[in-house]
């Protein structure tokens, strides 16, 4: 027994070091975790500029807001709603869809549907120009027998041709 | 010789009525949408003269106004208020800070004149280590979902608005105040009307 009392003081600091690992602490958000959600806000004094490019001193603070509730256990969507609750609807890069916010979902689309549909009928050749097309090629003889006048005329002025030649 | 046949007009394409209609409907929503747009943005700050906008600032823990944390402006009426619109991120708020503060403590025994901080866009750690900062006392709080400003129409900080006893904007204070007297002297011109 005594000759393995040498051991005991190893396997204590062994101890200590695997009871070290059972208190390790919750991992700190990276920093790609905090622009993911940082480029779905604006940065709400700058304009139109996506927090997570923003420079400022302020947008720093954000970002670290950010993650300090990411760390907290804070879902993606809880978080951008407390910006909204902070700073209203507009650091949203994207509008919520709710009440007269709608039309900007849909109206683009609409409007760009009608338009195809427009330059569609437009530029397509329809059935009835092509009917109507072929029906003025067949009456193209009878304008010339309609009119003697021109026939006459026509004639006069090969038989002075002739003449010349 | 073959005789020109005759011209025919071009067959003309009709665009339906129907898709006329959505398209300028369309336009016109747009048009309207950009009108009140620019509408907003050319209004301005609100100007002297104007009744102060209604609000309520939901104060900062420990810094209520005689112990309500939710203090609303038309609740006020009487009294004399000074709103000081800041933010712990700007750099001029600081130089009128101090100023603001003991101006403050001049007015504060006497009960007719109110200061209300709107903190701007700010975070609360970084706003209440601020007021820590500047040893401010008076109520303070954060301009939840910028309603506050908005309603003032605020072009940056610091601004500080000063309202009569009837709610009426009396002077308004775009970018820091230079002096201690500055403040009072606009105060003491509300106190005697």
């Amino acid at each position: 027994m005594k000759r393995h009392l040498w051991l005991l003081p190893i396997l204590l600091v062994l101890s200590a070091l695997w009871a070290g690992t059972a208190f390790a602490q919750d991992p700190t958000p990276s920093d790609n975790e905090v622009n993911r959600i940082a480029k779905q806000l604006f940065c709400p004094v700058c304009e139109n500029t996506p927090l997570d490019v923003c420079p400022t001193q302020a947008c720093a603070q954000w970002r670290a807001l950010i993650r300090e509730k990411l760390a907290a256990g804070w879902t993606d969507e809880q978080i951008k709603q407390y910006f909204v609750d902070q700073y209203g609807a507009r650091v949203l890069s994207e509008p919520p869809r709710t009440g007269l916010n709608w039309l900007v979902y849909l109206v683009p689309p609409i409007l760009f549907v009608v338009g195809v549909v427009i330059l569609v009928r437009t530029f397509r050749p329809s059935k009835e120009a092509a009917v109507e097309d072929a029906s003025h090629a067949s009456s193209e003889v009878s304008p010339i027998s309609s009119e003697p006048a021109s026939d006459e005329y026509v004639a006069r002025l090969e038989d002075e041709l002739k003449k010349r030649k | 010789m073959t005789q020109p046949s005759p011209e025919v007009p071009p067959q003309k394409k009709h665009v339906p009525v129907w898709a006329q209609a959505i398209v300028w409907v369309g336009v016109i929503a747009l048009f309207g949408v950009v009108a009140l747009g620019l509408r907003r943005t050319q209004q301005g700050t609100v100007q002297v003269g104007e009744t102060a906008p209604d609000f309520t600032l939901t104060t900062f823990p420990g810094y209520d106004y005689e112990g309500v944390s939710q203090v609303k402006l038309s609740d006020l009426k009487g009294k004399i208020v000074v709103i000081n619109f800041w933010a712990s991120w700007c750099k001029p708020c600081e130089q009128e800070a101090n100023d603001l503060e003991e101006a403050w403590r001049i007015y504060q025994p006497e009960g007719d004149v109110v200061f209300l901080g709107v903190d701007y866009v700010d975070t609360e750690p970084e706003a209440l280590g601020y007021l820590e900062k500047f040893d401010i006392t008076f109520a303070n709080g954060a301009d939840l979902g910028t309603r506050i400003s908005q309603a003032f129409r605020i072009k940056g900080v610091p601004e500080t608005y000063f309202i009569d006893r009837d709610g009426v904007i009396h002077y308004i204070q775009v970018g820091p105040f230079q002096s201690l007297s500055q403040i009072t002297s606009v105060i003491d011109s509300l106190k005697a009307k």
